[in-house]
């Protein structure tokens, strides 16, 4: 099973419509995807608008590849998964986010070994393929579902400081209005 | 009446505040840092109750800059929460709510620290620059951004 996830607040068809064709030529393979705030039905999909946390995690789960747009919740969910993901990053030129921060992740997250950034839809197709062709044996490591140590030690240090820093004095004529 | 700081407890209670999707999903990579303190968790989604048990979960209407008359629902109902929690610490991974409950918690004393989305690869995003104005610790999760912007940089979640 594919899924494919685009995220709770704007709809992304353009990935849609890609994965919809992708799926028309290759019906033997079913095609699951969680479409949010997308309106749009597409013929070889199952779609999901929204789905609750617990459903989100079984469908990952399942899945054989993830293709996402590029949200930092969809990566971070199917790397902790340890599954292979297709990311195509939302463009602001093309109305599919108020900016261009999801190329900007997508350009870092290229970096990690489960990660393909494809920027159309003959990429996602081919994308698709080639991690299909890989197959199930393609052991990817699940990573880690917590934060590295450093952040972990410095929050901690955090919650349980001593310190008494002063409060900001922006704050203060707020208290006294 | 200038603003105060509570005594500090031996116990802390530490109210963790994200909106949906990856700023959730970065806050909850968090929770080994939490061990030995209260938690409850502020969010936009009811199936997160499910997700942290049995640690509570608070609720709040999702909203943005885009969305003014939802943030300022988004805002009364964050300070009945930061009333309500009495948080000795708040932790937030952002987004907006993030920010407004930091602003909330400071004035009863809080101690606050926004952890700006591992997304923002480039610069700051508009709630961390202006948690910059309210919270103790504003980290990014990118050296290069936090040594442009006067955050700080403590690793990331990844």
């Amino acid at each position: 099973m594919i899924f494919a996830t685009v995220g709770t607040q704007l709809p992304f068809d353009r990935l849609l419509l890609a994965l919809d064709t992708w799926a028309a030529m290759h019906r033997d393979v079913p095609v699951l995807a969680q479409t949010g705030a997308s309106d749009t039905t597409y013929a070889h999909l199952t779609c999901q608008n929204f789905m609750d946390q617990r459903r989100y995690a079984d469908c990952v789960a399942e899945a054989r590849v993830i293709v996402s747009h590029a949200g930092m919740g969809s990566i971070l969910t199917a790397i902790e998964a340890g599954k292979p993901v297709i990311l195509m990053p939302r463009r602001a030129d093309l109305g599919e986010h108020r900016n261009d921060h999801q190329r900007d992740t997508a350009a870092e997250m290229a970096a990690l070994s489960n990660v393909t950034v494809v920027e159309d839809s003959t990429a996602l197709c081919q994308a698709l393929n080639a991690a299909l062709a890989r197959g199930k044996d393609a052991k990817l490591a699940a990573s880690s579902a917590v934060a590295p140590t450093p952040l972990l030690e410095a929050l901690r240090a955090f919650i349980w400081s001593e310190e008494v820093t002063p409060a900001p004095r922006r704050l203060g004529p707020l208290l006294r209005a | 009446m200038p603003p105060f700081r509570r005594p500090l407890r031996r116990k802390r209670r530490v109210l963790a505040v994200a909106s949906g999707g990856g700023h959730w999903v970065q806050l909850l990579r968090l929770r080994p840092a939490f061990e030995g303190a209260e938690v409850h968790y502020a969010t936009v989604d009811p199936s997160a109750r499910e997700t942290v048990a049995p640690a509570p979960v608070h609720l709040y209407p999702d909203a943005n800059k885009d969305t003014k008359l939802r943030l300022l629902l988004t805002a009364l109902r964050l300070a009945v929460i930061v009333a309500r929690v009495r948080p000795d610490v708040v932790i937030s991974t952002g987004a907006a709510g993030g920010y407004l409950a930091i602003r909330m918690a400071r004035l009863l004393g809080a101690r606050t620290v926004f952890l700006d989305s591992i997304a923002n690869t480039r610069q700051l995003s508009v709630s961390a620059r202006l948690a910059q104005r309210a919270a103790d610790l504003v980290l990014s999760q990118w050296p290069a951004v936090a040594a442009r912007s006067g955050a700080e940089y403590r690793g990331a979640v990844l």
